[in-house]
């Protein structure tokens, strides 16, 4: 067991026991934080796989941006208390249960594929270098298009946040 | 490694995400969980990117990240405005989608 499933075996943990953290926590900081870490540990299987700058923009955006937003928004409400009423115990069995099916059903459909093993061979496919030629050429129209989302995005959210000062002013 | 390992890591993540959308009431923490759901298909993603030695899965993985980002800012608009109107994330309130 060498020094790679060292470190996959720590980050697939990691990244489990946090994602249950996220779903388990009462209080909605500790899920952020919890999902921050899952972030982190998502990054860190990037840089396993050879994906360097997708590692670094999962962390600036994911984990800097995201989750920074996430909790701008729990403090402004001040949601951190514990304010969620006990829910039904019925649907949360109910959820739990059917997550659990969903998992098994895929989970035992997809046993018996054929073991491809990934080499781990470092290659330079996610350099910013390759994939900046590639989205600059191959996929440039999708590129301008999701600046056409963004701009929209942000005058919706503009749009949305002003209509209620008007409304209560 | 094997890529089925990613294969059942991202499953993995992929459903306690799931179940989190499913069991919690606040609309914040459904939506932390959609996000998460989201993070467990750009694990594949680029698992499968460095199986077939193809950088294109990546730049898709690339454009996932923009999209989650402009729905993330629209869906926090939307949560802070109903927040202000019925003064509760709660989703059993919010499921009349009126006040």
């Amino acid at each position: 067991m060498g020094v790679y499933e060292i470190i996959f075996w720590f980050l697939t943990v990691m990244a489990l026991s946090c994602a249950l953290g996220v779903i388990l926590s009462r209080n909605p900081v500790n899920s952020v934080l919890f999902l921050i870490a899952t972030f982190f540990a998502i990054s860190g299987h990037y840089i396993l796989l050879n994906a360097q700058f997708l590692a670094i923009v999962n962390i600036i955006v994911y984990a800097g941006a995201i989750m920074v937003l996430f909790l701008f928004v729990i403090m402004l409400m001040n949601l951190n208390a514990d304010t969620e009423p006990q829910k039904n115990r019925l649907v949360q069995i109910a959820g739990a249960i059917s997550g659990g099916t969903l998992l098994l059903v895929i989970l035992a459909a997809l046993r018996t594929s054929t073991i491809t093993t990934l080499d781990q061979t470092s290659t330079d496919i996610g350099l910013i270098k390759n994939l900046g030629k590639t989205l600059f050429t191959q996929f440039v129209l999708p590129f301008e298009i999701s600046s056409v989302l963004f701009l929209s995005a942000m005058i919706g959210a503009v749009v949305i946040g002003k209509k209620e000062k008007e409304q209560t002013a | 490694m094997p890529v089925q390992y990613y294969l059942f890591l991202s499953l993995a993540l992929f459903c306690i995400g799931m179940m989190g959308a499913m069991m919690r009431r606040n609309a914040i923490i459904v939506f932390m969980c959609i996000e998460l759901m989201l993070n467990a298909v750009n694990l594949l993603m680029v698992a499968f990117s460095k199986m077939y030695n193809d950088s294109a899965a990546q730049i898709f993985v690339f454009f996932i990240m923009v999209v989650a980002a402009a729905e993330v800012a629209v869906g926090l608009a939307i949560i802070v405005m109903m927040y202000r109107k019925v003064h509760s994330v709660d989703i059993n309130i919010l499921n009349r989608l009126k006040h």
